[in-house]
């Protein structure tokens, strides 16, 4: 046990684990996190808390997570380059570990273009990769990127993502690879709307024998409309949304339901493929679903441990 | 080359406009081939506030010159006369000749009339791109010859992003993906193992990061007897 959270209980029982994603808000009241905390405790083994998404300003991840703790709902932090270097970075996970935070997902982050902060420094001392490689020494040897060696290294459990919808599609295995390599426990991958490709991706990923390395939790987004399901598939880089997902979407009589029995099914189809250790379920703006969508997916009742 | 563009005419002429005697200030390298501050963009330059000043009235001198290398003190002092004369002097050059002048003549004033903008190529006729942000320590060796540090938008060392699009770069569609092009670039060679490595943190302290830099070279400084000679001849 690398850092005894709930998630990794769950994954190293060899269970079938769920995450899901409480958004902070976009102000200083703790109020809409404690809300979705007591809403979704249950629901899921661990919520990752979004640090800035799409670069826009909000309540830190970590003082997010240190909010929804207090409603004994398990956090994973998201850590993204963009905003800190090294030695923020650094200190963060030390301060993280010392509030209790056992679950960290390591990202590059989002370039600053696209968010409410458009005239920012960006830093990107580090990526993804360099990042969880960091991290890994210093959980495990204690050692810092300068190589200082610390008393009481922090205790946590590492996550990545990965697209495997981004292009050079024959890298992303590799990229996984590297990232396994890096020290990464367990990878959440960006929302599946086309399975065939996925599967792709997963038997590249099998082949590799990562799946016996690292926990993969296929990513899911339920959606309300067939707008937003247009929307991802032309303006979201690095998104694919096949035609037939949108036309079941715009033919459906009620979208919303329609878009949460689409994303049941793909949980169901991804229970079966070989190698997907859990569901990463983001329901953006739309946490509410997420007990439904547990439930109707057969997710329920959650693993438990003394 | 060093890419730079002219600041916008009315932002020129509020700049200018309190000074009696402009000297206008290109240079013939970099800024010449990108088409921002050589000869022609600087007689460019003073037509258009000469003809702003006829139409609000005011009156200005302007003294319109080009030296070789703006960032080189030698090629300066060539119009050292006019800078003395001047009341200001607006460079066409990049920043580092227009701050090349500003030093050797302390007491004038120097505005620049460039926006510098970066370290980078002509691609084709009237297209320029970054390729280097200088960062001190070379690494194109491990990835096909194509910059990440400045082609990426996030300097990754282990790219590419989730974000990469048909091959190009989330930030900017019209852009490619650097890493996509490093991909491509080291299976066209059949390198790839080059970059199935974690590339480890970079150091940042020989680029700007570490304070502004200064290289010196011993074997090539003048000793003060060669200095004094030099003096003597000027």
């Amino acid at each position: 046990m690398k850092a005894g959270s709930n998630l990794e209980k769950v994954l190293d029982s060899g269970q079938f684990a769920v995450t899901a994603e409480i958004g902070p808000p976009q102000s200083a009241n703790p109020a809409p996190l404690t809300h979705h905390a007591k809403m979704l405790r249950g629901y899921a083994d661990a919520f990752n808390l979004t640090d800035n998404q799409t670069a826009v300003v909000r309540l830190s991840s970590i003082a997010s997570a240190a909010i929804i703790m207090r409603e004994d709902v398990e956090p994973v932090i998201q850590m993204t380059c963009r905003d800190r270097n090294r030695i923020a970075l650094q200190s963060d996970l030390l301060g993280a570990s010392a509030l209790g935070i056992r679950n960290v997902l390591c990202l590059t982050g989002d370039h600053q273009i696209f968010g409410n902060e458009k005239g920012a420094k960006n830093v990107f001392d580090f990526d993804s990769v360099t990042e969880l490689s960091v991290f890994n020494t210093l959980r495990t040897e204690g050692k810092q990127v300068g190589g200082e060696v610390l008393k009481d290294p922090p205790k946590v459990y590492l996550g990545c993502a990965e697209n495997p919808f981004a292009t050079p599609y024959e890298w992303r295995g590799a990229r996984l690879a590297k990232k396994v390599a890096a020290g990464a426990d367990f990878v959440q991958t960006q929302a599946i709307f086309d399975m065939d490709m996925f599967e792709k991706w997963m038997d590249d990923v099998r082949g590799r024998g990562l799946d016996k390395k690292v926990h993969i939790l296929a990513g899911v987004l339920p959606m309300k409309t067939a707008g937003a399901a247009r929307y991802m598939k032309n303006k979201v880089p690095g998104m694919i949304v096949p035609d037939h997902v949108i036309d079941r979407m715009k033919n459906a009589k009620d979208s919303k339901e329609e878009g949460i029995k689409l994303c049941i099914e793909q949980i169901e189809h991804l229970k079966t493929i070989k190698g997907v250790h859990g569901v990463h379920i983001m329901a953006v703006m739309w946490e509410d679903m997420v007990p439904r969508i547990a439930k109707e997916a057969g997710l329920l009742p959650r693993p438990t441990f003394e | 080359m060093i890419v730079a563009k002219r600041k916008p005419m009315g932002d020129i002429a509020k700049m200018v406009a309190p000074y009696k005697k402009v000297a206008v200030i290109g240079c013939r390298s970099c800024v010449a081939i990108c088409l921002a501050g050589g000869e022609k963009e600087v007689k460019m330059t003073v037509s258009a506030l000469k003809v702003r000043n006829r139409k609000e009235g005011r009156e200005q001198q302007f003294e319109a010159l080009v030296v070789e290398r703006q960032c080189e003190k030698e090629w300066v002092k060539e119009v050292e006369d006019k800078v003395k004369d001047a009341d200001l002097v607006l460079s066409m050059a990049c920043s580092l000749g227009a701050q090349t002048i500003a030093d050797m003549y302390p007491e004038k004033i120097v505005f620049p009339g460039l926006d510098t903008g970066f370290f980078g190529v002509p691609e084709e006729q009237g297209v320029w791109s970054e390729k280097c942000v200088g960062c001190g320590n070379c690494i194109i060796h491990l990835t096909g010859g194509i910059c990440p540090v400045a082609r990426c938008a996030k300097s990754m060392l282990n790219g590419p992003c989730g974000g990469s699009s048909n091959g190009h770069c989330e930030v900017n569609l019209e852009i490619e993906c650097a890493w996509y092009a490093i991909h491509e670039r080291l299976r066209l060679q059949k390198r790839l193992d080059l970059i199935e490595a974690v590339m480890p943190p970079k150091d940042w302290s020989t680029g700007h990061a570490g304070g502004r830099r200064t290289y010196v070279r011993e074997d090539a400084r003048l000793t003060q007897h060669q200095k004094k000679g030099k003096e003597g001849a000027q």
